[in-house]
């Protein structure tokens, strides 16, 4: 089982992120569970879900404690107590910021991936919402499902030219991260 | 097929697939997506029906109470203080005896306010004289809610389907939705036996003097207690449609033999589940999941305990000032056995508090190291409270 734990901000799509990753994984065949932890529910207030994928039926129904993996969709939340708690200590942290490799590791003190997803959403979509740039990215890292996956589920999402945009957009972050550095991380999880 | 949808929008898809005529509901988290999703099919052509967006809740109640009694298939939901708001109405529709189906998405009670799933809505009408069920998962949720027609409209009693907030209203998972043609061979067209018709006029809610209100009661918990065959029935045939059971009135897994078992009811039974099936040296471990609470299933439980020394019961609510609600009827039900086992009654998971795998071992120390506890909320920190409660 892999468990994920994804931080964002009211608005930045938190949940959707969550939903996307959880749908990628059931369509391709697997057991998945995504669900947020909804705090008070605001714009750009900090927000927390969970994403559970695994070979056999889930049936717990608490919240990840321990996730395998973090994707922290505002790099300003790194300040925020808690965020990297319980990470399994080879976990890998996925972190959209503008911050390269070198800095963002500097500041936390332990390997990380820096994407500047906020960017490359405004360079594709026009707004500033990162998560489908994110959730390519950790395809790619993690290579735990096929890209086409995740495009399955932004089609049952978006139409039209919003997805033909964001389609545009995870083909674009994934090249941006090293291809497969946590598949081995991944598949020792077993999804 | 198995498809990703939260378990809102399965609900709302599940109760599309019943026909309902009448809907009327009033938005409250975490109740708030089902109807939003109901609303949507019906503005997207997609569910013909009368969705009656009222003012609040007690008139939500109130209207499907109408529609019910002039012989439409109707549909409500609600959570925490909107049941409560209801609550009148709940007690008439039952008493009426009217099949309505209504989702309770179980949320706190203020005060103090907390959006979060805990079961004191529920329970809080627990003698409402509906029929109350409990869902473990999303799959059950969507089973149960074409089921509960099944069972409202052979009875004629209302059934209110309990499905944790958030933990389950919220969560997205796999779901396998039967067809319309599955669903339409399971709920034939609805007709019920005292429609409000002119031509032949009938009284309903009217004044019940002495002479006949105790046999008006005696009769209602009658029905309720024969309510279990209905449920049992309702369950077994979709099996035999779908090849989903959700235990009937009670699920029993784990060691059949073990000397210990865990009771409760809704989302938490998945995790003892798994938290089970971790911790195997832990020794063997039965799990008792009340589906049903009400008609309460006496028999069943006592025959589920048989062999048992101790049974914890796990809820997720409590009366102030009396103990745990689930706990006390679980005793009562037990009191009759020739060698009832020890009951540890403990309240869990109150206002959203998170309940993890670790709960588990720990009941199973309590249990190995405590002598009973009559009732405890198990997971207060006392560093947070009033010195003089610590």
């Amino acid at each position: 089982m892999i468990e994920v734990r994804i931080h964002g901000r009211g608005g930045q799509g938190n949940v959707v992120a969550a939903y996307l990753l959880a749908t990628a994984a059931i369509d391709e065949g697997h057991f998945g569970q995504a669900f947020p932890a909804f705090g008070a529910e605001r714009r750009g207030a900090p927000v927390v879900a969970f994403v559970r994928i695994a070979g056999q039926v889930l049936r717990r129904h608490n919240q990840v404690l321990h996730p395998d993996f973090l994707i922290i969709q505002d790099h300003a939340l790194l300040h925020v107590p808690g965020v990297l708690d319980g990470l399994r200590p080879n976990g890998g942290i996925l972190v959209n910021t503008t911050l390269d490799v070198s800095a963002l590791e500097a500041q936390l003190g332990r390997a990380a991936i820096a994407l500047p997803a906020t960017q490359l959403a405004k360079a594709h979509l026009g707004r500033p919402v990162p998560n489908t740039a994110l959730l390519s990215a950790f395809l790619a890292l993690t290579q735990m499902l096929p890209m086409h996956a995740l495009a399955g589920a932004l089609g049952q999402k978006f139409k039209g030219e919003l997805l033909e945009r964001n389609l545009r957009l995870i083909e674009a972050a994934a090249q941006q991260v090293p291809a497969g550095l946590w598949k081995e991380v991944a598949h020792a999880t077993g999804a | 097929m198995r498809q990703a949808l939260e378990g809102s929008q399965a609900i709302a898809r599940a109760v599309a697939l019943c026909r309902p005529q009448v809907i009327a509901a009033y938005p409250i988290t975490p109740q708030t997506h089902i109807v939003e999703n109901i609303a949507k099919l019906v503005a997207d052509g997609r569910l013909a029906c009368e969705f009656v967006s009222v003012e609040s809740e007690f008139s939500a109640a109130s209207v499907v109470l109408g529609a019910a009694v002039a012989g439409s298939r109707t549909y409500t939901a609600s959570a925490s203080q909107g049941i409560l708001l209801m609550g009148e109405v709940l007690y008439n529709i039952a008493g009426s005896r009217v099949p309505v189906v209504m989702t309770c998405a179980n949320r706190a009670v203020s005060a103090p306010l907390s959006i979060w799933n805990d079961q004191q809505d529920s329970m809080a009408v627990r003698d409402a004289g509906w029929i109350q069920l409990y869902c473990a998962d999303n799959q059950e949720a969507v089973d149960t809610t074409i089921q509960a027609y099944r069972i409202a409209e052979r009875t004629e009693l209302p059934v209110m389907v309990c499905v944790d907030g958030f933990t389950l209203t919220h969560t997205l998972e796999p779901i396998d939705l039967p067809t319309q043609e599955q669903v339409d061979a399971f709920l034939p067209p609805y007709r019920f036996s005292r429609t409000l018709d002119p031509r032949r006029p009938i009284s309903m809610g009217t004044l019940v003097s002495p002479d006949f209100y105790p046999e008006a009661r005696h009769a209602h918990h009658q029905a309720l207690l024969k309510a279990a065959d209905a449920i049992l029935a309702a369950d077994a045939d979709w099996h035999a449609q779908t090849g989903r059971s959700h235990g009937g009135l009670l699920q029993v897994e784990g060691d059949a033999d073990a000397r210990i078992a865990i009771l409760s009811l809704g989302s938490v039974c998945g995790t003892l589940a798994d938290a089970r099936e971790m911790h195997p040296e832990l020794g063997p471990v039965k799990l008792i999941r009340l589906r049903a609470f009400r008609p309460f299933p006496a028999e069943s439980l006592r025959e589920a305990c048989a062999g048992l020394t101790d049974l914890v019961v796990l809820e997720r609510a409590l009366s102030p000032g009396g103990g745990g609600i689930v706990g006390a009827e679980v005793k009562a039900a037990l009191f009759d056995m020739p060698a009832p086992p020890r009951v540890h009654n403990f309240a869990v998971g109150l206002g959203g508090r998170d309940i993890p795998l670790e709960t588990y071992p720990r009941l199973l120390q309590a249990v190995a190291t405590q002598a009973p506890q009559p009732f405890a909320l198990f997971d207060v920190d006392p560093g947070k409270l009033p010195v003089e409660d610590r």
